[in-house]
């Protein structure tokens, strides 16, 4: 790893000074991929900094119809809230699949979502809840936040600071896990909700996508047999040494029943 | 140099770090804490797991610096005084929970945490527990029969000591 300037401060303004005052400064959040990306030498940030100290960036919250989690939550934490398991148990759910115990023990919501590697968990529930990204400017609607394969919408700078979750009346999250990675080979998370049924897909393509012939078919009738003769065109999906495109494309209509089944 | 302050196995220590130097080099390195272990670098195989403020973590994918603050149990912080061995690591001698055990520190610690937190461990709870712990000797078994030995034992111990 090149040497960089370790910073720590304890509020989001900080944050954003210290970043602006470096050229090529990095922001740190449970470090899980910045870190093996630093120790591999792809990245040489002149400054790093942590925003484990920032209290302002913790906390799970209940607020009104939504749940709000703080940027730095720890996967380990979303995943044992009392909270999270009664309001949306899927979202607990899928932080408890996220890859090992010692990476839920470190990695945070706000550094998944803003990294956005297209085989992450989280971004799955962030779209298919059709969740807001909150950010020390502005407020992101999660259909405009995951841009492409690591990128976001988020500029330069910018911090998310938490995420807000509707309330869905069900939800459920089925992945095929890569079984040396934990990483989603494909993950499906569906939601109903009052304003309609949303599903997104995850590992499958660049970044985290819906399926709107998917989420139509559920809407008219909310049953693994409603998405019988449905079919995802896998133009487009990745394939890699663990799957196939073709591969990839099955496995999300095999997942999306699972998931209907587990909630219908 | 960022100073650090970390109470590492109930000492606390002060030292000089560079930003970049990772937990794992701090505790080898730095102090010649060496059971924990450097296996795969890539945060994969778990044998530089540590419990940093109870919690299991790799510490090859946290910064030295990061832990400033923290309290740091490592395999050497666990068994007492005396040299009597914690009861996770009694039984994986026991139950030969090991081949040629370069593994074993990180599974041990990993062991301790699954141990405290999980009120009624299951075969499968610990399999799946273990997730990101590597044995390259596939030496699963026994270990799995160590751990949830050691569960037990960690449960019946403190209601000894009460009785004590």
């Amino acid at each position: 790893m090149y040497d960089f300037d370790y910073l720590r401060p304890t509020t989001v303004a900080d944050a954003v000074a210290l970043l602006a005052q470096r050229s090529e400064a990095k922001f740190l959040a449970g470090g899980q991929t910045l870190l093996p990306t630093l120790k591999q030498r792809l990245a040489q940030p002149e400054a790093v900094i942590d925003l484990s100290r920032i209290a302002a960036l913790q906390g799970i919250r209940e607020d009104g119809d939504a749940l709000v989690i703080g940027a730095m939550t720890l996967h380990a934490d979303v995943a044992a809230s009392a909270l999270v398991l009664r309001v949306i148990p899927a979202l607990a759910a899928l932080a408890g699949e996220i890859g090992d115990r010692q990476v839920r023990n470190r990695g945070t919501l706000g550094g998944s979502i803003s990294n956005n590697d297209p085989a992450a968990d989280y971004p799955g529930a962030v779209l298919g809840l059709g969740a807001t990204i909150e950010t020390d400017r502005r407020s992101i609607a999660a259909d405009d936040f995951f841009t492409g394969m690591f990128e976001t919408a988020l500029d330069p700078g910018e911090i998310v600071t938490s995420v807000r979750f509707p309330v869905p009346q069900r939800a459920a999250y089925r992945k095929f896990p890569n079984p040396a990675s934990r990483y989603a080979t494909a993950g499906v998370f569906v939601a109903r909700t009052v304003d309609g049924v949303r599903v997104a897909v995850t590992g499958a393509g660049a970044t985290v996508f819906r399926v709107p012939a998917i989420e139509d078919a559920l809407a008219a009738d909310f049953s693994p047999a409603a998405l019988t003769g449905i079919t995802v065109d896998d133009d487009g999906l990745n394939s890699d040494i663990h799957a196939s495109a073709a591969y990839r494309a099955h496995l999300i209509m095999v997942l999306a029943r699972r998931a209907v089944a587990a909630i219908s | 140099m960022p100073t650090v302050t970390i109470t590492v196995n109930g000492n606390t220590v002060s030292r000089a770090v560079e930003g970049r130097t990772l937990l794992v080099h701090f505790l080898r390195e730095q102090l010649g804490l060496t059971g924990t272990h450097v296996g795969c670098d890539t945060s994969q195989c778990g044998a530089c797991v540590v419990l940093v403020d109870g919690r299991s973590i790799k510490s090859c994918t946290m910064l030295a610096a990061q832990a400033d603050g923290r309290e740091v149990t490592t395999i050497e912080g666990l068994a007492a005084a005396d040299g009597t061995l914690h009861p996770m690591q009694a039984a994986f001698r026991q139950h030969h929970g090991l081949q040629y055990g370069f593994c074993t520190p990180g599974m041990v610690m990993s062991a301790v945490e699954l141990a405290r937190t999980t009120p009624h461990l299951t075969e499968q709870a610990v399999r799946d527990g273990l997730e990101g712990n590597i044995c390259r000797c596939t030496g699963y078994h026994n270990i799995v029969k160590a751990i949830l030995a050691g569960a037990e034992a960690m449960q019946v111990e403190p209601v000894a000591q009460a009785a004590e």
